[in-house]
């Protein structure tokens, strides 16, 4: 796409780029550089020596058990966050969609997670998960579930992917609600002439047609898991118990900060940013498609 | 259609209003809890009800903070979090707008290459350069200030696609009479593109002040001094000890004063807000 | 007056405010709340004392939070003259060898009285290095107590006046809680610190090689001696038992204690303010429990707390201040005052006399377990204290594996000698980095 009617200016657009491209080279390829580069040093926490050591603190990384299994710890993570995030958002969506009634006061009060900060999120579900004073902790005994998950992995992860999910599911319902409103209604109704009940029609019209909105969603989904969800988790189990929940990017936020390790620390994000330019490019692979429909 | 509308009606509410209740649970446990007093929610199971402490502890945050943690007043942090969401939000737009309107309205060399240079910019998250961008910050001395908390935070390479996107759909022809009357690229974008623009505007400004407002791991890092903590780092400069130690009551009230403003923003905005989500991120 | 002259006459005023201005001493601590409000009044009763200097003391978030920032702030060139580091950060910031200034040195250049046998061993062991001269200035020091809960003691049968002073009338009298309906029975703060770091010294058993790291970077944690596996087993049975409710790595187990809801507690001495301000039920501080078969034990413990770290890069007129400063801090009606309202642990032994005369142990009974508890022997080479390089990361290594023993998804063995190899990763990074 380019337009047919520009404007000639020998410095104009540069001016105007100036900015944005300023900032960009600044805060985004300089320090990326220098990831890189302090991803091949060995420092002191001052910075008062530093030596060249290749690629150690790569082979340090793959060596170590522990950094294998946040790799684990985050797939695993991402998984339930962005799978239950879209079943459950689905379901009210498509809810959403066939009201008649109420429709927008739902759809209010469904949205408003979205603007909650991750760590007010995780303190939330935490205050209310809390091991001896949570009230939903309370409840949970009467049933005899002992909830603690100060040391219970299981149920620490648990509580991550709730206050993960339910800050995400605003995103995804609206996502859902615009994919559904564009099925053109003539298309159910045909279908529903034909005798076909309101599960077949989800399965075999509604929900093809909204896979390009759920593949979407998926994506969006994982970053957000794999970034986004940090003050989530540093609000509440900060990692633990053991290294039960401690994701990629929390050990690379580990690791730098509070252990001052900048080459390994450095190391891990060389390899995440590996792994979020791979995303980014199967998302616009992705959307370059859907452009061509 | 033939199938029996009364049921899947009662279903449908049903599972909406299960659903709502879902999601607001935690936001009514926390107002609650925000009322009550520390000695309530310790002694377990805390009320559901309302105590009659609103005032106290909502008084007490934004005057002086919490007693045995930070004692920064939550006020002061308010004010800090809305400079950082309105320039962020701001600024983005700014030179957003102004490096889509180059890219599209401008044929010059090396065009392309600064397209995708800020494309790129796409694949980097904050959270994965935190520590290089740490050190820029404290070479240029912009550490524990305003301008440390948003200037890193401002390029933004979708709202640039936002408007290069919205500037595509511009008729030509607007820019062909504007052209005729002799008006330059400036007059154009004053007179033509940024009246046009004001619905991108106004949905992006919604979407990036809540991303503003929301940032964790950034300030977390770069303010040291409480006059300069954002309200959510204040939260977690609340949390000092074990679950039942901490002093729920105001880190709650405080959690509120955090969550309502962008919520409200939603909420009343809530038509640029969908607009925006659904547009910025196509 | 031509505009020249006006302008000499502004400038000769500026330069003469500058002149007669204090110089600001910056200290960067973690004391919140009313610990930070005695923080406040200490400063400003130094600054009352004298006109040339002023501490300016901010409150910089949790220990590590606080160490992280100095760090990140000396790289980019604005630390603080003073900065409060926690115990195991001792070893990062001794080997920032000029990004830091040595205390003895400091005192020595600014010709301020200073003497390292003012402290009681444990302290002054802790922070000095092989040769004995004190790097950091101690300030606050706390060590790990036993806490009993009087009314759950009675309701067992039990007599609070007698409290188990071995592991195995420890585990006895836990098993009597438990029998007679106690919940929760037992619970833990700072795990590594108290039953690894303090258990290793109680038992006059060696954390790791080198004097603990005190003599050398070249150490490696022998924390999975068979003393210590034991000791882990028998955690992971307790908790196996319901004898031992896991609270997690920091304080939050002093809650559980405060409410009522666990009978016995081994935590910071730190802790009592906070009981005494929440408890409904008698209670008692006692020390803490030993494996009587081990020859030697109870050895003393060990403190933790934190202390004064000078920054290095200051101007001379700064460092006077500092040291002035420090001197004032070490009065030992200034000691007396700090332990009195803190409860932090008295540091000199005359403060701790001062303390004995004034009647105040009489009055609060327990006060002074624990510096008996750190005096019951002189230390010795295993027990003045430890040096372990980035031990932030080992601290969690240890309690990664402690967790997995105590949730029951490893045996005490493996899990220790994980610990062992975990660490010692991380002590050789440190010593790789810090070798140049």
């Amino acid at each position: 796409m380019e337009k047919r009617v520009i404007f000639r200016s020998a410095w104009l657009p540069y001016v105007l780029l100036l900015p944005q491209i300023t900032i960009t080279v600044m805060f985004f390829f300089w320090p990326a550089a220098q990831a890189v580069y302090y991803s091949f040093q060995l420092q002191d926490a001052f910075g008062m020596s530093s030596q060249f050591v290749w690629f150690e603190n790569y082979l340090t990384l793959f060596r170590d058990s522990h950094y294998l299994s946040s790799f684990r710890v985050t797939a695993f993570f991402s998984v339930l966050v962005a799978t239950s995030g879209i079943l459950i958002s689905l379901v009210l969506a498509t809810m959403a969609d066939s009201v008649v009634r109420g429709a927008l006061a739902y759809k209010t009060f469904l949205i408003w997670p979205y603007a909650v900060a991750p760590a007010v999120a995780g303190v939330l579900w935490a205050f209310i998960f809390a091991p001896s004073i949570g009230i939903v902790t309370y409840f949970l005994k009467k049933f005899g579930i002992d909830w603690n998950w100060i040391i219970n992995s299981e149920q620490a992860m648990l509580l991550v992917v709730v206050a993960s999910v339910w800050k995400q599911i605003s995103y995804n319902f609206l996502f859902f609600l615009a994919g559904l409103q564009s099925i053109p209604k003539s298309l159910l109704e045909a279908a529903a002439i034909d005798g076909a009940g309101p599960f077949r029609r989800f399965w075999t019209i509604v929900f093809p047609l909204l896979s390009p909105t759920t593949f979407f969603l998926l994506v969006m989904n994982i970053i957000y898991s794999f970034f986004d969800t940090f003050g989530v988790i540093d609000a509440t189990t900060e990692g633990g118990p053991g290294d039960a929940t401690k994701i990629l990017v929390y050990k690379v936020y580990y690791d730098g900060v509070k252990a001052a390790d900048l080459g390994g620390s450095s190391a891990q994000s060389v390899i995440l940013m590996a792994i979020v330019i791979t995303l980014t490019v199967i998302q616009f692979r992705y959307i370059e498609r859907r452009v061509q429909y | 259609m033939v199938e029996n509308r009364p049921v899947r009606d009662f279903l449908a509410h049903a599972v909406l209003i299960a659903g709502v209740i879902l999601v607001a649970f935690p936001l009514w446990v926390t107002f609650v809890a925000s009322t009550l007093t520390f000695e309530q929610i310790v002694a377990v199971p805390m009320p559901l009800w309302p105590g009659d402490h609103f005032l106290d502890n909502y008084r007490q945050v934004l005057t002086a903070g919490s007693e045995k943690g930070s004692s920064a007043p939550v006020s002061t942090m308010l004010v800090n979090s809305l400079i950082m969401a309105l320039s962020i939000a701001i600024g983005k737009i700014t030179i957003s707008i102004l490096s889509a309107f180059a890219i599209v309205y401008f044929r010059f060399p090396g065009r392309s290459f600064f397209f995708w240079s800020v494309f790129v910019t796409l694949m980097l998250p904050v959270e994965v350069r935190i520590i290089p961008t740490f050190k820029v910050a404290a070479d240029l001395g912009i550490l524990d200030s305003h301008v440390g908390l948003a200037m890193p935070l401002i390029a933004s390479a979708t709202a640039t696609f936002l408007f290069r996107q919205f500037f595509m759909t511009i008729p030509d022809e607007l820019a062909e009479a504007a052209r005729m009357d002799g008006a330059g690229p400036i007059r154009f974008f004053i007179d033509v593109v940024l009246p046009l623009s004001k619905t991108h505007m106004a949905a992006l400004f919604v979407i990036l002040f809540i991303y503003g407002w929301n940032q964790y791991l950034w300030p977390l890092l770069i303010t040291t001094s409480e006059s300069m903590y954002t309200v959510v780092i204040g939260i977690k400069r609340m949390i000092a000890g074990g679950d039942a130690s901490n002093e729920w009551h105001l880190i709650m009230a405080t959690a509120m004063l955090a969550l309502l403003p962008p919520a409200l923003v939603v909420i009343l905005m809530q038509k640029w807000f969908v607009k925006g989500l659904v547009e910025t991120e196509k | 007056m031509t505009r020249k002259s006006l302008l000499a006459a502004f400038l000769a005023a500026a330069f003469a405010t500058t002149a007669q201005a204090q110089t600001e001493i910056q200290w960067w601590h973690s004391m919140g709340g009313a610990l930070g409000d005695k923080v406040n009044d200490l400063a400003n009763k130094f600054n009352a004392s004298q006109s040339a200097y002023k501490v300016v003391p901010s409150y910089k978030g949790s220990y590590p939070e606080s160490m992280t920032a100095a760090i990140a702030a000396y790289r980019a060139g604005n630390a603080p003259h003073i900065l409060q580091v926690f115990e195991v950060g001792t070893a990062t910031m001794m080997a920032g060898k000029g990004a830091v200034v040595p205390v003895y040195k400091l005192m020595k250049d600014a010709d301020e009285p200073f003497d390292p046998k003012a402290y009681i061993g444990p302290v002054s062991g802790y922070y000095s290095d092989s040769q004995g001269n004190m790097l950091s200035f101690p300030f606050n020091s706390s060590t790990v107590v036993f806490y009993i809960n009087h009314d759950a003691y009675k309701k067992a049968g039990l007599d609070p006046a007698k409290p188990p002073k071995t592991w195995k009338e420890f585990n006895a009298a836990a098993e009597k809680l438990k029998a007679a309906g106690q919940q929760c029975v037992y619970t833990t703060g700072w795990p590594s610190w108290m039953h690894i770091e303090n258990f290793s010294a109680w038992h006059n058993v060696p954390i790791g090689t080198k004097e603990n790291g005190m003599a050398g970077m070249d150490t490696v944690f022998q924390v999975n001696s068979p003393l210590h596996v034991r000791h882990v087993a028998m955690l992971g049975d307790m908790a196996k038992k319901g004898l031992l409710t896991y609270a997690g790595r920091r304080n939050q187990a002093e809650a559980k204690f405060a409410s009522g809801e666990c009978a016995m507690l081994t935590s910071s001495t730190g802790a009592q303010a906070n009981i005494r301000r929440t408890a409904k039920f008698g209670w008692s501080v006692n020390m803490i429990p030993y494996h009587d078969d081990v020859k030697g034990a109870p050895q003393n413990s060990i403190i933790g707390g934190a202390s004064l770290w000078v920054m290095g890069g200051k101007t001379n007129n700064a460092y006077k201040g500092v040291a002035r400063f420090f001197a004032f801090l070490s009065k030992p009606e200034v000691q007396m005052d700090w332990h009195v309202s803190t409860g932090y642990v008295p540091i000199t032994k005359a403060a701790y006399d001062l303390t004995r005369k004034s009647g105040f142990y009489d009055k609060n009974p327990g006060a002074d377990i624990a510096i008996k508890q750190l005096m019951n022997k002189p230390p010795t080479a295993n027990s003045k204290g430890l040096r372990f390089g980035n031990f932030v990361q080992g601290r969690e290594v240890i309690e990664e594996e402690m967790e997995a023993v105590i949730m029951g998804k490893k045996e005490a063995k493996p899990a220790m000698d994980e610990a062992v190899r975990r660490g010692n990763e991380i002590l050789r990074k440190f010593q790789a980095a810090n070798k140049g």
